[in-house]
């Protein structure tokens, strides 16, 4: 079993379309961590020692967000750039993130097409969350391929709230099993809910 | 005065030994005072104890019992209840009457008192069904709502009916009755003023009566309690809350309406009052004891003797009308949609005669309706309903409410009931705290006991209520057992301490918010149970600490970090002094406390020294960049991997 621990980050829960339904979704699975970061931080001042320990704790971290700005919203942006401390996450000794994995779970405003080089966005979902990726590399731990819903404003008239809340489900619960094939992930540059690589067994 | 002692012990005693001996049985309370009852009558008989005009004196318990039901009883409430109560109410009473009477003419009765006794047996005891529905947690169920419109229609039928009882008089009892007039009559009626006026004048009485206890509820009682708060003693607050409901009862007997109309009334008009919770803690006590008198009376007045001699036809009479009323009840259910376990409880619960029966029956005989004989064998049907109302109750907990236990569950999931928040003190701390739990949406019950300020925030439409709560009974009546939560927002340092200790230790499911003086009575209220304090100066010390120091020039941001690695360190040194404190040993003999204090002098004293960081080493952490050796041993490293 893979220890999973799932950080939820989400400034304005209460009008959020999908990601409140993942959280709860995620909450209710045993024998995963979940963190919904903003009420353990209602006043940002995150505790380094408690979320370090996390870390060490726990084998995959993942990222649950809503992009803003083409980033994290801005507590787990803080949460990066005090946590990933000199000495635990990178440089000299800091190696206790090595052979870990990271991974996200995003939803975006804008359609899929937009997200393309000829769309508004001008590029893929994707090379938007390089500073992640890279992150994850300096820390020497596996950046997997994201889980990502499009055009998630319209989700609740186009009926894919379920489906994609459903699918955060199946994925947490075949990561936690050993059930996810992260190798087959790997060839995606993103993920949805009906190309997600679960096995039947581990 | 002997005699009254001898009297006090024994109804004390007995009941005393027989009300826990039957809540342990599961019995309720009712029933142990009905069992005493029984139990000390061979004594009173012995004693020649008037057991009929204790009684008469201990009904004046559900007198107070309506003024308590009229004070939870806001009057819009009641508007939205009109439907159920007249309906129900009205063909509860109208159906099982006209039944009754029926089936006594069918027996031979004569129409007269055929109508007397359907009007007796129409009723239901308000006292037993309403005691053993808060006792059993069953008041707020949508059967328990149900029975108490029936109830309350009821007691307010009893008046009108009073009046129509004396139009059905026997010529030849009313002669028999001059010859001994007065003997059973009710002895409230010689001061009636309305046996000496005219028609007239008695409804100008009767109308006077009552818009002076609603314009006196509304406009008297508070200038009155000002008055009495300002000598601030407690018993003057119980004397004037009895005053206030004898007072009434007065009015009322003297112009000839029902003491418990017009205390009901009464209790309505002070329901919206910010002493309404005062109020309802001084009467309960008073009713509770009279309501066990009057049990204890209702069991020692039953005649064994006559029971014995009649066993099957009493006996045959109560099942009879307990099954009939059980079964008019049932049918109304069905109409009024009442469903599953609530419809059990609704038919059940309300299918005994009740006290107001007495009344009426007493009545009657005195108003030469029914024969003395007959209304003697009428009591015991009544007194049996009544002694067999705990039995209707456990017959519905045991195999009835089991029954709909699942689906009551499902409907509790679709309920969203937020608990109360009662907070106690409502100055500038509490008045805050207040207005943020309202402006989120929120019920508070505001407890205070500054008459002025009152006043002045009841003008500005936020909702207080006069009374200490300090006071257990006062909590009870503001709903602590229901309430989630406890803001204790009073000055009193020993009294909010106190307040702490009784709650945490009594309600452990209340969550308590508690503001401390200064950093002992911190240690105070955490030894006490509280684990959310909050000292009342401390966040406002701390924001002038950061306009201090940005004051002078420390860059804002530094600024509130600084003050943030304050307020953390400050926290995590008050909890390990807090839970190292011990309130029965003096803090200097307190090994484990000294330590402490120690090593946390000894850290301030290295910051002073300058060999360490102020505090705040938890928040600077992130934003120290690597040293610059750690730079070249990482670049050491990455050309080794090269």
């Amino acid at each position: 079993m893979a220890k999973v621990i799932v950080y939820f980050a989400h400034p304005g829960h209460n009008y959020s379309h999908v990601n409140r339904y993942m959280a709860q979704a995620a909450r209710k699975i045993d024998d995963i961590s979940f963190v919904d970061l903003y009420a353990d931080y209602p006043r940002f001042d995150i505790n380094v020692d408690v979320e370090q320990q996390r870390l060490r704790n726990h084998d995959v971290i993942l990222f649950q967000f809503p992009l803003f700005w083409y980033s994290t919203p801005s507590l787990l942006k803080e949460w990066q750039d005090i946590v990933l401390e000199h000495g635990f996450a990178y440089g000299a000794g800091g190696d206790k993130l090595a052979g870990k994995t990271m991974m996200l779970a995003v939803t975006a405003a804008g359609p899929e097409e937009a997200y393309t080089s000829g769309g508004y966005q001008h590029h893929p979902l994707r090379d938007f969350l390089r500073p992640l990726e890279q992150t994850a590399r300096l820390c020497d731990m596996r950046f997997s391929t994201p889980y990502a819903l499009y055009a998630a404003l319209k989700a609740p008239t186009t009926g894919e709230v379920e489906p994609h809340v459903d699918g955060y489900r199946r994925l947490l619960e075949a990561i936690r099993d050993d059930r996810y094939d992260w190798k087959a992930a790997d060839s995606a540059e993103v993920l949805g809910y009906a190309s997600l690589p679960i096995r039947k067994e581990s | 005065m002997d005699g009254f002692l001898l009297l006090a012990f024994l109804f004390l005693i007995a009941g005393v030994v027989a009300v826990p001996l039957a809540s342990r049985f599961g019995l309720g309370s009712v029933l142990g005072y009905l069992i005493a009852g029984i139990a000390i009558s061979p004594i009173l008989d012995w004693l020649h104890v008037d057991v009929v005009s204790i009684q008469h004196f201990a009904e004046f318990g559900v007198v107070m019992m309506l003024f308590l039901v009229g004070l939870e009883l806001q009057p819009r409430m009641l508007w939205n209840m009109r439907n159920k109560l007249l309906g129900l109410g009205g063909l509860q009473v109208g159906i099982t009457a006209g039944l009754v009477m029926a089936i006594a003419m069918a027996l031979g009765q004569p129409w007269t008192i055929a109508l007397a006794i359907g009007l007796v047996f129409s009723l239901s005891s308000t006292a037993i069904v309403l005691q053993t529905l808060n006792e059993k947690g069953l008041m707020k169920s949508g059967g328990g709502q149900s029975s108490f419109s029936v109830l309350l229609f009821q007691d307010i039928a009893v008046i009108p009916m009073l009046a129509f009882v004396p139009l059905l008089a026997l010529p030849e009892l009313q002669d028999l009755a001059a010859a001994s007039h007065g003997a059973a009559d009710e002895g409230h009626a010689s001061m009636s003023l309305v046996d000496r006026v005219s028609g007239w004048q008695r409804a100008l009485l009767t109308v006077g009566a009552i818009a002076a206890v609603v314009v006196g509820g509304s406009y008297l009682t508070r200038p009155i309690f000002r008055f009495i708060a300002v000598a601030r003693l407690r018993e003057l607050f119980t004397a004037t809350a009895l005053l206030l409901v004898i007072g009434i009862a007065l009015l009322m007997v003297v112009v000839g309406l029902s003491p418990a109309l017009g205390t009901f009334l009464a209790g309505v008009v002070l329901a919206n009052s910010e002493y309404r919770h005062e109020l309802e803690s001084n009467i309960d006590p008073f009713k509770g004891l009279l309501l066990g008198v009057f049990f204890i009376t209702v069991g020692a007045a039953i005649e064994f003797d006559l029971l014995f001699n009649n066993l099957g036809e009493i006996l045959g009479l109560t099942v009879g009308l307990i099954v009939l009323k059980a079964a008019v009840l049932y049918v109304l259910s069905r109409i009024f949609r009442i469903e599953g376990a609530d419809r059990w409880l609704f038919s059940l619960g309300l299918a005994q005669a009740g006290e107001f029966g007495f009344v009426l029956l007493s009545f009657t005989v005195a108003s030469s309706v029914i024969p003395q004989g007959l209304a003697e064998h009428l009591m015991l049907v009544v007194a049996l309903s009544m002694l067999l109302t705990p039995a209707l109750f456990i017959i519905y907990e045991k195999w009835i409410a089991r029954r709909f236990v699942s689906v009551q569950d499902k409907q509790a999931d679709y309920i969203d009931e937020t608990g109360q928040v009662i907070i106690a003190g409502h100055g500038r701390f509490g008045g805050i705290v207040n207005r943020i739990l309202l402006a989120a949406g929120f019920k508070t019950v505001v407890l205070d006991y500054q008459s002025e300020q009152l006043e002045s925030l009841r003008a500005f439409g936020i909702k207080v209520f006069f009374g200490d709560a300090m006071r257990p009974d006062l909590l009870h009546a503001a709903g602590i057992d229901e309430a989630s939560m406890l803001v204790v927002a009073i000055d009193d340092k020993e009294g909010a301490t106190e307040l702490v200790r009784y709650v945490s230790s009594n309600y452990p499911h209340v969550y308590i918010v508690a503001r401390a003086v200064d950093r002992h009575h911190v240690y105070e209220l955490y030894s006490a149970g509280c684990r959310d304090i909050i000292r009342d100066t401390f966040d406002s010390s701390v924001r002038a600490g950061r306009s201090a120091l940005e004051a002078l020039g420390v860059h804002p941001y530094d600024a509130e970090r600084q003050v943030r690695g304050f307020v953390l360190t400050d926290q995590e040194q008050m909890l390990s002094l807090a839970s190292s404190y011990d309130p029965d040993v003096p803090v200097h003999e307190n090994e484990e406390y000294v330590r402490r204090t120690r090593e946390y002098l000894d850290r301030y004293a290295e910051v002073m020294k300058g060999n360490s960081a102020m505090f705040a080493t938890r928040l600077d952490r992130g934003w120290m960049p690597p040293t610059l050796e750690d730079v070249e041993a990482e670049s050491a490293q990455n050309s080794e991997e090269d």
